[in-house]
């Protein structure tokens, strides 16, 4: 298990927004998170980047556990934290830069400065998001000349580049036309045979078609959670039935 | 799907068609009350402009001064026997301490934007904000009035000089221009896109580094805009620069002399002359100077916001 989650309770403010999750997070596997809006699945997939540090009034207690370490203890470098597990947003957000300067983006706060060394990084982060062939001429052409769902590979790219172990996807084909979504689809399942996948999505079929572990939502709590084809072969709980076979949400 | 309803409808037909007369004659009349205003507007700034030209280029034309005398001349002497009109002096102040005010006030204003969305976002929307708005309604007079009593004597017992001149009329004008840049800053940091600062942080950005690296350069022309508005604004103002430069008008030989600027000169002078007179009609070249700049100005933030859009 990469990352173990016990007891984590997240408030904004007042309000409760995860209540007491306990789960575990196999490695090189990808984990998609299902259940309807605001039901804290967003909310869980950035505390394990610490993304939820910059919102202000939210309060955390619990532990979550990324290859050993509590990544809530004071001690860590959420930097540090934050090159181990990238992240790919809903929207498409690459920097106004050139490709080439997005790629290198990472790299480059992290102090690789060598012009060969960023090269060789930015083609092999490129080809591993499948986008090298449509770019590869055109390196120095802004990033927001690409289509939607280029960038998002270009964003994936971007993410590949600083070396991460694990791979956030907040919703990431929600934003992208049905084939650049299939493109993204299939890229995810080859990424998995380097990376652990934790992807939350709106779309059940995508969460069937692509990921080996399913974690159910609602209200702030995990309601289910195992292997995919289970969950929605036979899901255990009644609240996990209605969702799945279309009664709510 | 329900008929019965459908066919109420066909009978009131005649009554909708007089609501659409309704509605043209309101649509006829709001447009020509918005075309009326706009062509007010034109013929105003129009009028101006045109009154300046006309009085400001009667010197060149015919009484006999040229543009190369009055761009760069060194000498302005109206009420000689042989009046001369080198105008290169107040030229000369009024560049300096408009750039010099940006120079201290573009780093100040961007800085504290950067302060107020970034860092504390929540003291800087309801306690800075405020107070640098407070400063833009500060009268220029009152601006003055504090540069001659504080900056001015400051200026003459640490620098050799009178302490009047372009410094301090940079330091003043600094001030003034300070909320300028500071909102326009504001408002362009405000819009960037939430998503390009969470690109930055998940890849494991520090504050600094986003800021530094997508922040500030995603931004710049916006806050670029905002700087030559600032110059601008300190290239136009008159009275709290006239009051602690020391309104003579050479060309001094450091920053702590008295100097003078385009905007001084005239009203300093404008009193003393008489309408139609060779002296009245240079001030009026003066003031087509200046609005010539502010078109230029104007020009700049264009190109500048052309810059915004298409990145």
């Amino acid at each position: 298990m990469i990352i173990e989650i016990e007891r984590l309770q997240l408030y904004y403010g007042a309000f409760h927004a995860l209540k007491n999750v306990n789960l575990s997070i196999p490695e090189n596997n990808i984990t998609a998170f299902i259940g309807p809006s605001g039901c804290g699945k967003s909310t869980l997939l950035r505390t394990l980047n610490r993304m939820n540090d910059t919102i202000q009034g939210v309060r955390i207690e619990g532990d979550v556990t990324i290859q050993g370490r509590n990544i809530y203890a004071s001690d860590t470098e959420v930097e540090f934290l934050r090159k181990r597990v990238g992240m790919v947003f809903q929207q498409p957000n690459p920097f106004p830069k050139s490709i080439y300067d997005n790629v290198a983006y990472g790299p480059r706060l992290h102090g690789v400065t060598k012009k060969a060394d960023l090269d060789a990084l930015v083609e092999q982060s490129l080809r591993s998001a499948s986008l090298w062939h449509e770019v590869k001429d055109v390196l120095k052409k802004s990033a927001w000349s690409l289509s939607g769902g280029q960038q998002q590979r270009l964003c994936i790219a971007r993410a590949l580049a600083v070396e991460p172990e694990i791979l956030l996807m907040d919703e990431s084909t929600s934003a992208l036309d049905p084939i650049s979504t299939t493109k993204i689809e299939e890229l995810t399942r080859e990424l998995r045979q380097k990376y652990t996948i934790v992807m939350v999505t709106h779309n059940m079929h995508q969460a069937a078609r692509i990921s080996d572990r399913t974690v159910f939502f609602l209200n702030g709590e995990v309601v289910e959670a195992s292997e995919t084809e289970t969950l929605f072969r036979a899901p255990v709980d009644q609240r996990t039935e209605d969702y799945i076979s279309g009664r709510f949400g | 799907m329900n008929l019965p309803e459908s066919r109420s409808t066909a009978d009131p037909a005649p009554p909708q068609t007089g609501k659409i007369a309704k509605h043209h004659l309101e649509e006829w009349r709001g447009k020509a009350y918005v075309y009326l205003c706009v062509l007010l507007l034109v013929v105003i700034i129009f009028s101006i402009v045109v009154f300046i030209a006309s009085r400001g280029l009667t010197p060149f034309i015919s009484q006999g001064v040229s543009i190369k005398e009055m761009l760069f001349g060194l000498k302005w002497a109206p009420e000689d026997d042989t009046p001369v009109f080198g105008a290169l002096p107040f030229l000369v102040g009024s560049f300096s301490t408009s750039l010099i005010a940006a120079l201290i006030a573009a780093p100040l204003g961007i800085c504290a934007s950067i302060f107020m969305t970034e860092i504390m976002p929540k003291t800087g929307k309801s306690v800075l904000q405020p107070a640098i708005e407070l400063l833009a309604g500060i009268p220029s007079v009152v601006y003055g009035f504090v540069g001659l009593s504080v900056i001015v004597p400051f200026l003459r017992h640490t620098f050799p000089g009178q302490g009047v001149g372009i410094m301090a009329g940079a330091i003043v004008l600094s001030v003034m221009i300070l909320p300028t840049i500071t909102s326009i800053a504001t408002d362009a940091l405000r819009s960037l896109p939430a998503g390009l600062k969470e690109g930055s942080y998940a890849l494991g950005a520090t504050r600094w580094q986003t800021i530094a690296r997508i922040i500030l350069p995603t931004t710049m022309p916006a806050l670029l805009t905002g700087v030559v508005l600032g110059i601008a604004r300190a290239f136009g103002e008159a009275l709290a620069v006239q009051m602690v430069i020391g309104n003579a008008p050479h060309i001094p030989h450091s920053l702590f002399e008295s100097a003078t600027t385009l905007t001084s000169i005239i009203t300093l002078s404008m009193g003393n002359t008489t309408t139609g007179s060779l002296h009245n009609n240079a001030l009026w070249s003066l003031a087509l100077i200046l609005l010539i700049m502010t078109f230029l100005f104007v020009f700049i933030v264009r190109l500048l916001e052309r810059r915004v859009k298409r990145s």
